[in-house]
Protein backbone atom coordinates (compact mmCIF):
# COMPACT_ATOMS: atom_id res chain seq x y z
CA UNK A 1 0.00 0.00 0.00
CA UNK A 2 3.22 2.19 0.00
CA UNK A 3 2.81 2.78 -3.05
CA UNK A 4 -0.07 4.66 -3.05
CA UNK A 5 0.12 8.31 -4.82
CA UNK A 6 -1.08 9.87 -1.84
CA UNK A 7 0.61 8.60 0.98
CA UNK A 8 3.85 10.87 2.03
CA UNK A 9 6.36 9.03 3.20
CA UNK A 10 9.71 9.74 5.37
CA UNK A 11 12.61 7.16 5.05
CA UNK A 12 14.29 6.42 8.28
CA UNK A 13 17.60 5.71 7.37
CA UNK A 14 18.85 6.08 11.55
CA UNK A 15 19.04 2.34 12.41
CA UNK A 16 16.54 1.43 15.14
CA UNK A 17 16.93 -0.93 17.97
CA UNK A 18 13.79 -2.64 18.80
CA UNK A 19 12.51 -4.21 21.83
CA UNK A 20 12.21 -7.85 20.28
CA UNK A 21 16.65 -7.33 19.93
CA UNK A 22 16.48 -6.75 15.99
CA UNK A 23 17.24 -3.56 14.26
CA UNK A 24 15.78 -2.06 11.21
CA UNK A 25 17.11 0.78 9.35
CA UNK A 26 16.18 2.95 5.70
CA UNK A 27 12.16 2.10 7.08
CA UNK A 28 9.72 3.85 5.46
CA UNK A 29 7.14 6.14 8.11
CA UNK A 30 4.05 7.50 6.79
CA UNK A 31 2.60 10.86 7.52
CA UNK A 32 0.29 13.66 7.21
CA UNK A 33 0.23 17.18 8.26
CA UNK A 34 -2.67 19.52 8.75
CA UNK A 35 -2.18 23.25 9.32
CA UNK A 36 1.02 25.27 9.20
CA UNK A 37 3.99 25.16 10.96
CA UNK A 38 4.76 28.92 12.47
CA UNK A 39 7.87 30.61 12.33
CA UNK A 40 9.05 29.98 15.92
CA UNK A 41 8.05 26.31 15.49
CA UNK A 42 6.11 26.39 18.68
CA UNK A 43 2.59 24.98 17.55
CA UNK A 44 3.11 21.45 16.32
CA UNK A 45 0.89 18.79 17.73
CA UNK A 46 1.84 15.19 17.39
CA UNK A 47 -1.38 13.14 17.33
CA UNK A 48 -1.17 9.25 18.14
CA UNK A 49 -3.88 7.04 16.37
CA UNK A 50 -5.25 4.32 18.10
CA UNK A 51 -5.32 0.42 16.76
CA UNK A 52 -7.13 0.57 13.31
CA UNK A 53 -6.59 4.91 12.73
CA UNK A 54 -4.12 5.84 10.68
CA UNK A 55 -2.31 9.15 9.10
CA UNK A 56 -5.53 10.81 8.29
CA UNK A 57 -6.81 12.42 10.37
CA UNK A 58 -8.69 14.63 9.33
CA UNK A 59 -10.56 15.72 6.08
CA UNK A 60 -11.56 12.80 3.96
CA UNK A 61 -9.05 10.05 3.76
CA UNK A 62 -7.49 9.48 0.06
CA UNK A 63 -7.47 5.88 0.32
CA UNK A 64 -10.53 5.03 1.81
CA UNK A 65 -12.62 8.03 0.77
CA UNK A 66 -14.18 8.27 4.08
CA UNK A 67 -13.91 10.75 6.80
CA UNK A 68 -10.99 11.34 8.77
CA UNK A 69 -11.31 9.14 11.87
CA UNK A 70 -10.96 12.09 14.15
CA UNK A 71 -12.56 14.65 11.77
CA UNK A 72 -14.70 15.55 15.02
CA UNK A 73 -12.35 17.13 16.81
CA UNK A 74 -9.22 18.32 14.48
CA UNK A 75 -10.08 20.49 11.96
CA UNK A 76 -10.76 24.52 11.43
CA UNK A 77 -11.85 26.22 14.73
CA UNK A 78 -12.40 22.66 16.24
CA UNK A 79 -11.14 21.28 19.41
CA UNK A 80 -7.55 21.21 17.56
CA UNK A 81 -7.54 24.09 15.68
CA UNK A 82 -5.78 23.84 12.18
CA UNK A 83 -6.01 27.13 12.20
CA UNK A 84 -3.71 27.91 14.95
CA UNK A 85 -1.62 24.55 14.89
CA UNK A 86 0.42 22.12 12.85
CA UNK A 87 -0.88 18.59 13.28
CA UNK A 88 1.16 15.76 12.94
CA UNK A 89 -0.04 11.94 12.51
CA UNK A 90 2.04 8.93 11.11
CA UNK A 91 0.95 5.60 10.49
CA UNK A 92 2.49 3.12 13.50
CA UNK A 93 5.33 1.09 12.51
CA UNK A 94 3.17 -2.38 12.26
CA UNK A 95 0.99 -0.71 9.98
CA UNK A 96 -0.92 -0.98 6.69
CA UNK A 97 -1.11 2.54 5.43
CA UNK A 98 2.14 2.94 4.44
CA UNK A 99 4.53 2.76 6.91
CA UNK A 100 6.93 -0.65 7.07
CA UNK A 101 4.66 -3.19 7.93
CA UNK A 102 3.80 -7.14 7.55
CA UNK A 103 2.91 -6.00 4.17
CA UNK A 104 6.50 -4.90 3.39
CA UNK A 105 8.89 -6.53 1.39
CA UNK A 106 11.74 -7.96 3.44
CA UNK A 107 14.99 -7.54 2.07
CA UNK A 108 15.17 -10.39 -0.57
CA UNK A 109 11.75 -8.64 -1.99
CA UNK A 110 9.52 -11.40 -0.06
CA UNK A 111 6.54 -9.92 1.41
CA UNK A 112 6.77 -10.06 5.40
CA UNK A 113 3.77 -11.74 7.09
CA UNK A 114 4.70 -12.75 10.14
CA UNK A 115 8.69 -12.44 9.44
CA UNK A 116 8.24 -8.96 10.44
CA UNK A 117 9.30 -8.10 13.53
CA UNK A 118 6.99 -7.99 16.58
CA UNK A 119 6.82 -4.28 17.49
CA UNK A 120 6.32 -2.66 20.87
CA UNK A 121 4.57 0.52 21.73
CA UNK A 122 7.85 1.86 22.46
CA UNK A 123 9.09 0.88 19.28
CA UNK A 124 6.63 3.14 17.33
CA UNK A 125 6.94 6.22 19.34
CA UNK A 126 11.04 5.52 18.93
CA UNK A 127 10.09 5.47 15.20
CA UNK A 128 8.13 8.68 15.09
CA UNK A 129 9.94 10.85 16.81
CA UNK A 130 12.35 10.87 13.46
CA UNK A 131 9.51 13.07 12.62
CA UNK A 132 10.44 15.86 14.48
CA UNK A 133 14.30 16.05 13.40
CA UNK A 134 12.49 15.87 9.53
CA UNK A 135 10.39 19.16 10.45
CA UNK A 136 13.05 20.70 12.72
CA UNK A 137 10.66 21.30 15.43
CA UNK A 138 12.89 20.99 18.93
CA UNK A 139 9.67 20.65 21.14
CA UNK A 140 6.09 20.47 20.28
CA UNK A 141 3.36 21.67 21.90
CA UNK A 142 1.46 19.13 22.74
CA UNK A 143 1.34 14.96 21.57
CA UNK A 144 -2.21 13.70 22.16
CA UNK A 145 -4.31 10.77 21.44
CA UNK A 146 -6.87 7.79 22.49
CA UNK A 147 -6.79 4.28 23.56
CA UNK A 148 -3.89 3.00 21.86
CA UNK A 149 -2.76 6.84 20.87
CA UNK A 150 -2.83 7.34 24.58
CA UNK A 151 -0.43 4.70 25.39
CA UNK A 152 1.78 6.06 22.65
CA UNK A 153 1.19 9.55 24.67
CA UNK A 154 2.59 8.58 27.76
CA UNK A 155 5.41 6.56 26.10
CA UNK A 156 6.63 9.23 24.12
CA UNK A 157 6.94 11.85 27.13
CA UNK A 158 8.64 9.49 29.05
CA UNK A 159 11.38 8.94 26.49
CA UNK A 160 11.58 12.43 25.60
CA UNK A 161 10.50 14.50 28.38
CA UNK A 162 11.43 17.78 27.31
CA UNK A 163 10.00 17.61 23.86
CA UNK A 164 6.41 18.38 24.49
CA UNK A 165 4.69 21.26 26.47
CA UNK A 166 1.15 19.94 26.96
CA UNK A 167 0.20 15.89 26.89
CA UNK A 168 -3.34 14.90 26.50
CA UNK A 169 -3.71 10.99 27.33
CA UNK A 170 -7.54 9.88 26.25
CA UNK A 171 -9.05 7.27 27.30
CA UNK A 172 -6.34 5.20 28.05
CA UNK A 173 -4.51 2.69 30.16
CA UNK A 174 -0.80 2.63 31.50
CA UNK A 175 -0.58 -1.15 31.49
CA UNK A 176 -2.60 -3.48 29.10
CA UNK A 177 -5.62 -5.34 31.26
CA UNK A 178 -5.74 -8.93 30.97
CA UNK A 179 -9.53 -8.30 29.96
CA UNK A 180 -8.18 -6.19 27.09
CA UNK A 181 -5.55 -8.78 26.20
CA UNK A 182 -8.17 -11.21 26.20
CA UNK A 183 -10.31 -9.36 23.71
CA UNK A 184 -6.90 -8.99 21.73
CA UNK A 185 -6.14 -12.77 21.90
CA UNK A 186 -10.41 -13.36 20.49
CA UNK A 187 -9.75 -10.98 17.72
CA UNK A 188 -6.14 -13.18 16.65
CA UNK A 189 -7.27 -16.24 17.39
CA UNK A 190 -10.34 -15.43 14.41
CA UNK A 191 -7.84 -14.15 11.88
CA UNK A 192 -5.51 -16.93 12.36
CA UNK A 193 -8.96 -19.55 12.09
CA UNK A 194 -9.51 -18.19 8.56
CA UNK A 195 -7.71 -20.58 6.37
CA UNK A 196 -6.97 -17.75 3.72
CA UNK A 197 -4.24 -16.92 6.54
CA UNK A 198 -1.99 -19.62 5.45
CA UNK A 199 0.47 -18.48 8.67
CA UNK A 200 0.40 -15.16 7.69
CA UNK A 201 1.54 -16.07 4.13
CA UNK A 202 -1.66 -14.51 1.97
CA UNK A 203 -0.84 -12.58 -0.86
CA UNK A 204 -3.25 -11.99 -3.05
CA UNK A 205 -6.73 -9.75 -2.00
CA UNK A 206 -8.70 -13.13 -2.93
CA UNK A 207 -7.27 -14.99 -0.52
CA UNK A 208 -6.65 -12.96 2.00
CA UNK A 209 -8.42 -13.74 5.57
CA UNK A 210 -11.20 -11.01 5.39
CA UNK A 211 -13.63 -13.53 7.10
CA UNK A 212 -11.36 -13.97 10.64
CA UNK A 213 -10.27 -10.14 10.10
CA UNK A 214 -14.28 -9.22 9.98
CA UNK A 215 -14.65 -11.20 13.07
CA UNK A 216 -11.77 -9.93 14.58
CA UNK A 217 -13.43 -6.24 14.14
CA UNK A 218 -16.89 -6.93 14.93
CA UNK A 219 -16.12 -8.78 18.69
CA UNK A 220 -13.81 -5.81 18.86
CA UNK A 221 -16.19 -3.25 17.98
CA UNK A 222 -18.83 -4.44 20.65
CA UNK A 223 -16.13 -3.88 23.12
CA UNK A 224 -15.99 0.10 21.91
CA UNK A 225 -19.71 0.58 22.58
CA UNK A 226 -21.12 0.76 25.92
CA UNK A 227 -24.66 -1.37 26.76
CA UNK A 228 -26.98 1.86 26.70
CA UNK A 229 -25.26 2.88 23.80
CA UNK A 230 -26.04 0.08 22.03
CA UNK A 231 -29.74 -0.69 23.34
CA UNK A 232 -30.90 2.97 22.53
CA UNK A 233 -29.35 2.95 18.90
CA UNK A 234 -31.13 -0.59 18.05
CA UNK A 235 -32.97 -2.56 20.92
CA UNK A 236 -34.14 -5.34 19.12
CA UNK A 237 -35.41 -3.90 16.23
CA UNK A 238 -35.82 -5.65 13.46
CA UNK A 239 -33.45 -5.53 10.20
CA UNK A 240 -35.77 -4.57 6.94
CA UNK A 241 -38.36 -7.32 8.23
CA UNK A 242 -41.72 -7.18 9.74
CA UNK A 243 -40.90 -10.57 11.99
CA UNK A 244 -38.31 -13.29 13.03
CA UNK A 245 -37.09 -15.35 9.93
CA UNK A 246 -36.50 -18.75 12.10
CA UNK A 247 -33.14 -18.65 10.23
CA UNK A 248 -29.87 -17.19 11.28
CA UNK A 249 -30.06 -14.30 8.65
CA UNK A 250 -29.09 -11.05 10.37
CA UNK A 251 -32.66 -10.50 11.49
CA UNK A 252 -31.77 -7.20 13.90
CA UNK A 253 -30.16 -4.06 13.37
CA UNK A 254 -27.16 -4.94 15.49
CA UNK A 255 -26.34 -8.08 13.77
CA UNK A 256 -26.47 -6.41 10.70
CA UNK A 257 -24.24 -3.24 11.69
CA UNK A 258 -22.00 -5.39 13.07
CA UNK A 259 -21.76 -7.50 9.95
CA UNK A 260 -21.38 -4.28 8.13
CA UNK A 261 -18.99 -2.67 10.68
CA UNK A 262 -16.95 -6.24 9.78
CA UNK A 263 -17.43 -6.14 6.05
CA UNK A 264 -16.06 -2.36 5.43
CA UNK A 265 -12.76 -3.10 7.47
CA UNK A 266 -11.76 -5.42 5.68
CA UNK A 267 -11.69 -3.60 2.52
CA UNK A 268 -8.86 -0.93 4.12
CA UNK A 269 -6.85 -3.31 6.77
CA UNK A 270 -4.70 -5.67 7.01
CA UNK A 271 -5.07 -9.08 8.58
CA UNK A 272 -1.38 -9.33 9.88
CA UNK A 273 -1.32 -5.72 11.05
CA UNK A 274 -4.16 -6.30 13.00
CA UNK A 275 -2.11 -9.36 14.86
CA UNK A 276 1.00 -7.42 15.13
CA UNK A 277 -0.68 -4.18 16.23
CA UNK A 278 -3.16 -5.53 18.93
CA UNK A 279 0.23 -7.39 20.14
CA UNK A 280 1.95 -4.30 20.53
CA UNK A 281 -0.72 -3.09 22.36
CA UNK A 282 -1.05 -6.00 24.85
CA UNK A 283 3.25 -6.04 25.57
CA UNK A 284 2.40 -2.49 26.98
CA UNK A 285 3.26 -2.15 30.38
CA UNK A 286 4.66 1.51 31.05
CA UNK A 287 4.91 0.72 35.13
CA UNK A 288 7.35 -2.27 34.75
CA UNK A 289 9.64 -0.53 32.58
CA UNK A 290 10.42 1.38 35.75
CA UNK A 291 10.45 -1.20 38.18
CA UNK A 292 6.23 -1.34 38.91
CA UNK A 293 6.76 2.35 39.78
CA UNK A 294 4.50 4.51 37.16
CA UNK A 295 5.66 8.02 38.53
CA UNK A 296 9.62 6.96 37.28
CA UNK A 297 7.89 6.94 33.81
CA UNK A 298 7.19 10.80 34.30
CA UNK A 299 10.29 12.22 36.60
CA UNK A 300 12.20 13.83 34.11
CA UNK A 301 9.02 16.03 32.53
CA UNK A 302 8.16 19.17 33.63
CA UNK A 303 5.21 18.71 30.75
CA UNK A 304 1.69 19.75 31.50
CA UNK A 305 -0.56 16.96 31.86
CA UNK A 306 -4.61 16.51 31.01
CA UNK A 307 -6.19 13.39 31.11
CA UNK A 308 -9.39 12.53 29.90
CA UNK A 309 -11.68 9.78 30.38
CA UNK A 310 -15.72 8.96 29.58
CA UNK A 311 -18.10 7.50 32.20
CA UNK A 312 -19.26 4.56 29.91
CA UNK A 313 -16.25 3.58 28.52
CA UNK A 314 -15.44 -0.38 29.83
CA UNK A 315 -12.53 -0.75 27.93
CA UNK A 316 -10.24 1.52 29.67
CA UNK A 317 -12.17 2.50 32.33
CA UNK A 318 -12.00 5.88 34.44
CA UNK A 319 -9.81 3.78 37.33
CA UNK A 320 -7.24 3.28 34.99
CA UNK A 321 -7.02 6.69 33.73
CA UNK A 322 -7.26 8.10 37.33
CA UNK A 323 -4.11 5.82 37.95
CA UNK A 324 -2.07 7.81 35.96
CA UNK A 325 -3.24 10.97 37.40
CA UNK A 326 -2.60 9.37 41.04
CA UNK A 327 1.54 8.44 39.61
CA UNK A 328 1.85 12.18 38.33
CA UNK A 329 0.52 13.66 41.47
CA UNK A 330 2.35 11.37 43.79
CA UNK A 331 5.61 13.37 42.02
CA UNK A 332 3.83 16.43 42.40
CA UNK A 333 3.26 16.68 38.62
CA UNK A 334 1.11 19.68 36.90
CA UNK A 335 -2.23 17.30 36.04
CA UNK A 336 -5.87 18.03 35.33
CA UNK A 337 -8.20 15.29 34.95
CA UNK A 338 -11.77 15.07 33.90
CA UNK A 339 -14.04 12.23 33.39
CA UNK A 340 -16.62 13.18 30.89
CA UNK A 341 -20.10 12.13 30.80
CA UNK A 342 -21.23 9.96 27.64
CA UNK A 343 -23.14 6.97 26.89
CA UNK A 344 -21.24 6.07 23.69
CA UNK A 345 -18.36 3.97 25.19
CA UNK A 346 -14.78 4.18 23.96
CA UNK A 347 -15.40 5.26 20.98
CA UNK A 348 -16.92 8.81 22.51
CA UNK A 349 -13.48 10.21 22.06
CA UNK A 350 -13.79 9.88 18.54
CA UNK A 351 -17.64 11.06 18.31
CA UNK A 352 -19.50 14.52 18.54
CA UNK A 353 -19.02 14.67 22.82
CA UNK A 354 -19.45 18.64 22.99
CA UNK A 355 -18.13 18.24 26.77
CA UNK A 356 -15.05 16.50 25.75
CA UNK A 357 -14.28 18.59 22.73
CA UNK A 358 -14.80 21.90 24.80
CA UNK A 359 -12.83 20.91 27.47
CA UNK A 360 -9.98 19.49 24.71
CA UNK A 361 -10.10 23.07 23.04
CA UNK A 362 -10.24 24.92 25.79
CA UNK A 363 -7.21 23.15 27.75
CA UNK A 364 -4.99 23.42 24.37
CA UNK A 365 -6.18 27.02 23.49
CA UNK A 366 -5.36 28.37 26.84
CA UNK A 367 -1.92 26.68 27.35
CA UNK A 368 -1.46 27.67 24.00
CA UNK A 369 -1.94 31.49 25.29
CA UNK A 370 0.13 30.96 28.19
CA UNK A 371 3.08 30.09 25.97
CA UNK B 1 -14.68 38.62 43.82
CA UNK B 2 -16.02 37.50 47.62
CA UNK B 3 -14.16 39.26 50.63
CA UNK B 4 -14.01 36.09 51.60
CA UNK B 5 -10.82 35.19 49.11
CA UNK B 6 -9.60 38.44 49.53
CA UNK B 7 -8.61 37.30 53.11
CA UNK B 8 -7.80 33.94 51.79
CA UNK B 9 -5.27 35.41 49.53
CA UNK B 10 -3.57 37.83 51.90
CA UNK B 11 -2.74 34.71 54.00
CA UNK B 12 -0.92 33.67 51.34
CA UNK B 13 2.65 34.57 49.95
CA UNK B 14 3.93 34.98 46.68
CA UNK B 15 5.11 32.00 44.50
CA UNK B 16 3.67 29.15 46.11
CA UNK B 17 2.48 25.85 45.66
CA UNK B 18 -1.35 25.82 46.34
CA UNK B 19 -3.92 23.57 45.93
CA UNK B 20 -7.78 24.30 46.25
CA UNK B 21 -10.08 21.70 47.43
CA UNK B 22 -13.40 21.78 46.25
CA UNK B 23 -12.37 24.81 43.71
CA UNK B 24 -15.75 24.96 42.38
CA UNK B 25 -15.75 27.43 39.08
CA UNK B 26 -12.37 28.06 40.13
CA UNK B 27 -12.66 31.58 41.36
CA UNK B 28 -10.59 31.61 43.92
CA UNK B 29 -7.63 29.72 41.94
CA UNK B 30 -7.93 32.44 39.11
CA UNK B 31 -7.52 34.98 41.45
CA UNK B 32 -5.02 33.81 42.71
CA UNK B 33 -2.54 32.87 40.33
CA UNK B 34 -3.21 36.29 38.53
CA UNK B 35 -2.66 38.07 41.87
CA UNK B 36 0.17 36.60 43.63
CA UNK B 37 1.78 33.92 40.90
CA UNK B 38 0.47 31.27 42.62
CA UNK B 39 1.52 27.63 41.28
CA UNK B 40 -2.34 26.49 42.03
CA UNK B 41 -4.86 23.10 41.40
CA UNK B 42 -7.60 22.60 42.34
CA UNK B 43 -10.18 19.44 43.32
CA UNK B 44 -13.61 19.95 42.55
CA UNK B 45 -16.23 16.92 42.35
CA UNK B 46 -18.84 18.98 39.85
CA UNK B 47 -18.22 17.76 36.40
CA UNK B 48 -19.98 21.24 35.47
CA UNK B 49 -17.68 23.01 37.64
CA UNK B 50 -14.66 21.58 36.04
CA UNK B 51 -15.64 22.30 32.83
CA UNK B 52 -15.50 26.18 33.91
CA UNK B 53 -12.10 25.70 35.48
CA UNK B 54 -10.87 24.08 32.18
CA UNK B 55 -12.68 26.83 30.36
CA UNK B 56 -10.38 29.59 32.39
CA UNK B 57 -6.75 27.55 32.25
CA UNK B 58 -7.24 26.24 35.79
CA UNK B 59 -5.39 22.89 36.47
CA UNK B 60 -8.26 20.90 37.97
CA UNK B 61 -8.54 17.44 38.76
CA UNK B 62 -12.32 16.22 38.79
CA UNK B 63 -12.43 14.22 42.10
CA UNK B 64 -13.43 13.67 45.61
CA UNK B 65 -12.00 15.23 48.56
CA UNK B 66 -13.02 12.32 50.68
CA UNK B 67 -10.83 9.83 48.67
CA UNK B 68 -9.16 11.40 46.47
CA UNK B 69 -6.87 13.63 48.72
CA UNK B 70 -4.68 10.27 49.50
CA UNK B 71 -3.05 10.42 45.92
CA UNK B 72 -1.16 13.44 47.07
CA UNK B 73 2.33 12.96 49.00
CA UNK B 74 2.72 14.45 52.54
CA UNK B 75 3.56 18.34 53.00
CA UNK B 76 3.72 18.22 48.63
CA UNK B 77 1.80 21.84 49.25
CA UNK B 78 2.65 24.85 50.65
CA UNK B 79 -1.08 25.72 51.61
CA UNK B 80 -4.18 23.49 51.17
CA UNK B 81 -7.31 25.59 51.03
CA UNK B 82 -11.04 24.44 52.08
CA UNK B 83 -13.31 26.92 52.04
CA UNK B 84 -17.04 26.51 53.18
CA UNK B 85 -16.86 22.88 52.63
CA UNK B 86 -15.80 20.99 55.23
CA UNK B 87 -19.47 20.98 56.77
CA UNK B 88 -20.52 19.17 53.70
CA UNK B 89 -18.50 16.22 53.67
CA UNK B 90 -19.14 12.72 55.30
CA UNK B 91 -16.46 12.73 57.62
CA UNK B 92 -14.73 15.99 58.17
CA UNK B 93 -12.62 15.48 60.58
CA UNK B 94 -10.74 13.08 58.29
CA UNK B 95 -10.73 15.53 55.70
CA UNK B 96 -9.26 18.01 57.74
CA UNK B 97 -6.67 15.28 58.77
CA UNK B 98 -5.79 14.92 54.95
CA UNK B 99 -5.43 18.72 54.47
CA UNK B 100 -2.88 19.01 57.10
CA UNK B 101 -0.96 15.86 55.70
CA UNK B 102 -0.78 17.12 52.24
CA UNK B 103 -0.34 20.96 53.11
CA UNK B 104 2.13 22.87 55.11
CA UNK B 105 -0.32 24.47 56.18
CA UNK B 106 -4.51 24.60 55.06
CA UNK B 107 -6.69 27.73 55.48
CA UNK B 108 -10.08 26.46 56.59
CA UNK B 109 -13.23 28.69 55.97
CA UNK B 110 -16.58 27.78 58.16
CA UNK B 111 -20.21 29.03 57.84
CA UNK B 112 -20.54 30.01 61.54
CA UNK B 113 -23.59 28.56 62.74
CA UNK B 114 -23.02 30.48 66.02
CA UNK B 115 -24.31 33.44 64.14
CA UNK B 116 -26.76 35.60 65.50
CA UNK B 117 -28.84 36.02 62.40
CA UNK B 118 -29.06 32.26 62.75
CA UNK B 119 -29.88 32.31 66.37
CA UNK B 120 -32.73 34.28 65.75
CA UNK B 121 -33.75 32.45 63.14
CA UNK B 122 -34.28 29.29 64.34
CA UNK B 123 -35.18 30.59 68.32
CA UNK B 124 -38.12 32.73 66.60
CA UNK B 125 -39.23 31.42 63.47
CA UNK B 126 -38.60 27.81 64.54
CA UNK B 127 -37.49 26.69 61.27
CA UNK B 128 -34.03 25.79 59.85
CA UNK B 129 -32.07 29.24 59.39
CA UNK B 130 -31.26 30.36 55.91
CA UNK B 131 -28.87 33.26 55.88
CA UNK B 132 -26.39 34.92 52.85
CA UNK B 133 -23.83 31.70 54.20
CA UNK B 134 -26.34 28.92 54.43
CA UNK B 135 -28.40 29.43 51.47
CA UNK B 136 -30.11 26.38 51.23
CA UNK B 137 -33.35 24.63 52.39
CA UNK B 138 -33.05 21.55 55.32
CA UNK B 139 -33.94 19.46 52.29
CA UNK B 140 -31.89 20.52 49.93
CA UNK B 141 -28.69 21.52 52.04
CA UNK B 142 -25.56 20.07 50.83
CA UNK B 143 -24.39 20.49 54.40
CA UNK B 144 -23.91 17.83 57.22
CA UNK B 145 -22.00 18.61 60.11
CA UNK B 146 -22.91 22.44 60.44
CA UNK B 147 -20.93 24.06 63.23
CA UNK B 148 -19.87 27.37 65.24
CA UNK B 149 -16.97 29.35 65.45
CA UNK B 150 -16.75 28.30 69.11
CA UNK B 151 -17.16 24.10 68.43
CA UNK B 152 -14.33 24.41 65.52
CA UNK B 153 -12.17 26.53 67.66
CA UNK B 154 -12.49 23.66 70.37
CA UNK B 155 -12.29 20.80 67.91
CA UNK B 156 -8.75 22.25 66.50
CA UNK B 157 -7.46 22.52 69.62
CA UNK B 158 -8.58 19.03 71.00
CA UNK B 159 -6.65 17.65 68.33
CA UNK B 160 -3.87 19.69 69.01
CA UNK B 161 -3.49 21.14 65.97
CA UNK B 162 -1.61 25.02 65.76
CA UNK B 163 -3.80 27.39 65.12
CA UNK B 164 -1.74 30.44 63.17
CA UNK B 165 -4.25 33.02 62.81
CA UNK B 166 -7.91 33.04 63.00
CA UNK B 167 -10.63 35.54 61.36
CA UNK B 168 -14.19 36.41 62.09
CA UNK B 169 -15.61 37.75 58.96
CA UNK B 170 -18.81 39.99 58.90
CA UNK B 171 -19.86 41.37 55.42
CA UNK B 172 -16.67 43.66 54.98
CA UNK B 173 -15.35 43.46 58.52
CA UNK B 174 -12.59 41.46 59.36
CA UNK B 175 -11.37 40.62 63.16
CA UNK B 176 -8.90 38.51 64.86
CA UNK B 177 -10.21 35.80 66.99
CA UNK B 178 -8.97 34.63 70.43
CA UNK B 179 -9.59 32.98 73.61
CA UNK B 180 -10.82 35.58 75.35
CA UNK B 181 -13.04 37.29 72.50
CA UNK B 182 -14.22 33.83 71.06
CA UNK B 183 -17.99 33.90 72.64
CA UNK B 184 -18.34 37.60 70.94
CA UNK B 185 -16.83 36.51 67.53
CA UNK B 186 -19.14 33.38 67.81
CA UNK B 187 -22.13 35.74 67.78
CA UNK B 188 -21.14 38.15 65.17
CA UNK B 189 -19.43 36.62 62.48
CA UNK B 190 -21.14 34.69 59.82
CA UNK B 191 -17.81 33.49 58.33
CA UNK B 192 -14.51 31.85 60.26
CA UNK B 193 -11.57 31.97 58.29
CA UNK B 194 -8.57 29.59 60.11
CA UNK B 195 -4.69 29.22 58.94
CA UNK B 196 -3.91 26.03 61.08
CA UNK B 197 -0.93 23.49 61.00
CA UNK B 198 -0.10 20.23 62.53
Amino acid sequence: MNTEKNIKTLIVKKPLKLDCGKTIKDFPIAYETYGSLNSKKDNAILVFHALTGDQFVTGINPVTNKEGWWSYAVGPDKAIDTNKYFIICSNVIGGCMGSYGPSHKDPDQKIFGTNFPVITINDMVNAQYNLLDHFGIDKLFSITGGSMGGMQVLQFISNFPDKSKTVIPIATTSSHSAQNIAFNELGRQAITADSNWKDGNYTSNDTNPGKGLAVARMAAHITYLSKKGLQEKFGRKLQEREDLKFGFDADFQIESYLRYQGSVFVDRFDANSYLYITRAMDYFDLAKQFNGNLSEAFINTNAKFFIISFTSDWLYPTQENKDIVIALNSIGADVGFVEIESDKGHDSFLLDVPDFLSALKNFLDKSYEEN
Amino acid sequence: MKNEFQVIADLIEKDKKVLDVGCADGTLMKFLKDNKNINIRGLEISKEKVQECIAKGLTVIEGNAEKDLKQFPDKSFDYVVLSQTLQAFLNPELVLDELLRVGKKAIVTIPNFGYWKVRFHLLFKGTMPITKTLPDEWYNTPNLHMCTIKDFFHFVKSKDIKIFKSLALNNLNKSRINQSNLGVKNLFADLGIFLIEK
